[in-house]
């Protein structure tokens, strides 16, 4: 997802007799439901965890931006250009929350920016394709925000009260981001036959991305079970994954377009689709580094980073010098 | 590492007649730009028509330790709520 593979340190989870006290009263508190605040008690390992889910969600949001900054100068029109920049912006504000959901966790931004550029952190799998047409705009916000949004609804009701509250807010503005993008296809599948390839191409290549983004299956793994005892998970992959393909064909069917799988079928018994796994080989390779676009992202970013260091120390001496102008004065 | 702009709070009046409340936080130099940040951040829906910010290392925040010693004596004073007394009926509304 916006948060791949995080790790949470355990080997198993522990049962809630084998917890201290302190620990099962936090237990007992998830729970019940209760939301889990900074100042509270927590597992150290909870913490941990937490700051690396929410610190790889507020970069994706982040690096998210550059796929689509991409187009904002070559929008085919006025007011998709207005539209894709006030998206842009949005997922800048995204990452703006989460990083301060995060900072509540005793970390601070600069160093969570900092781990991301060191390659010590970091952001989905999904931000290191290339957006080579318009289409694969709309395709972006239809399939990447529509991605995003299968993991991020279920995430308000996670137990960390500032991730959740960050959530709430997110995905308030996330149903623009895919409907800007749906629409965008509706227009290029019923343009012109070169459109209507165009947007067929962009699908085409979007599509076992966006599989990838909920991450490998994981109804095994320990970190899962113990990040869904917390709930700082609450479904696994697989289950994102089917209701992602679930709601996803029918659209891509409206659209007229062909969603890229000859072993795709309706499955009335389980009451979802048969679909083909994603090339898991390649998405470990993406993680790795070896994705089409990872060192020009990467680069954007720290090059955006250095690049602003003087404004940035700029209006920090401007600030400091007049708050002791101002203490002089008194 | 430079010197890191502060982290502000951010508070929001939705609409008129409403109290501003708590939306989170945010870095900035000082407090005009915290303000000028806020409504980048916080209202590009015309969630507000007022934005207060406050460094966030000016909050004092009661301890979480001290829950019960603060708010468990409110709990069994239910005569504190008009549900506690039975007025009759033919009272009328009160
Ligand atoms: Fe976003
Ligand atoms: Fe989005």
């Amino acid at each position: 997802m916006y948060a791949q593979m995080v790790t949470t340190d355990a080997n198993r989870v522990r049962d809630i007799s084998e917890m201290s006290e302190e620990e099962r009263a936090f237990q007992e508190r998830i729970d019940r439901g209760e939301k889990i605040e900074p100042t509270d008690w927590m597992p150290e390992g909870y913490r941990k965890t937490l700051i690396r889910q929410i610190g790889q969600h507020a970069h994706s949001e982040i690096v998210g931006q550059l796929p689509e900054g991409n187009w904002i100068t070559r929008a085919p029109t006025l007011e998709r250009k207005a539209i894709l920049l006030a998206k842009v912006q949005d997922e800048a504000g995204h990452g703006l929350y989460l990083y301060c959901a995060a900072e509540t966790l005793g970390v601070s931004r600069d160093e969570l920016i900092e781990l991301l550029h060191a390659g010590k952190m970091k952001y989905s799998s999904i931000f290191n394709y290339p957006t080579l047409t318009w289409a694969d705009i709309g395709a972006v916000g239809w399939l990447v925000d529509g991605a995003a949004i299968m993991n991020q609804v279920p995430l308000q009701r996670t137990s960390f009260g500032p991730y959740s509250r960050a959530m709430v807010r997110i995905c308030k503005e996330e149903s623009f981001h895919q409907r800007q993008g749906f629409d965008i296809m509706m227009k290029m599948a019923n343009g012109t036959p070169a459109q209507h390839r165009m947007a067929q191409d962009a699908l085409n290549r979007f599509w076992y991305p966006s599989l990838m983004m909920f991450g490998p299956s994981d109804k095994d793994s320990v970190h899962s079970a113990q990040s869904m005892s917390w709930k700082i998970k609450i479904n696994t992959n697989d289950e994102l994954r089917q209701k992602f393909v679930d709601q996803t064909v029918p659209q891509a069917e409206y659209l007229g377009l062909t969603v890229p799988d000859e072993h795709l079928k309706w499955n009335e018994e389980k009451g979802g689709y048969d679909f083909s796994e994603p090339d898991w080989s390649e998405f470990f390779e993406v993680l790795k580094g070896n994705g089409p676009c990872n060192k020009e992202r990467l680069d954007a970013r720290i090059k955006a980073w250095e690049d602003g260091a003087w404004v940035r120390d700029g209006l920090m001496a401007h600030a400091d010098k007049r708050a002791a102008a101002r203490t002089a004065a008194e | 590492m430079k010197k890191e702009w502060p982290l502000w709070e951010v508070f929001i009046r939705g609409q008129h007649g409403l109290n501003h409340r708590h939306v989170g936080s945010l870095h900035a130099p000082d407090a005009e730009m915290a303000i000028r940040n806020a409504r980048d951040v916080y209202t590009r829906r015309k969630e507000g028509v007022s934005i207060w910010v406050v460094p966030s290392a000016q909050i004092t925040a009661s301890d979480p330790g001290n829950k019960e010693a603060l708010f468990e004596p409110a709990t069994d004073k239910i005569y504190r709520h008009p549900s506690f007394y039975d007025i009759p009926d033919e009272v009328g509304k009160m």
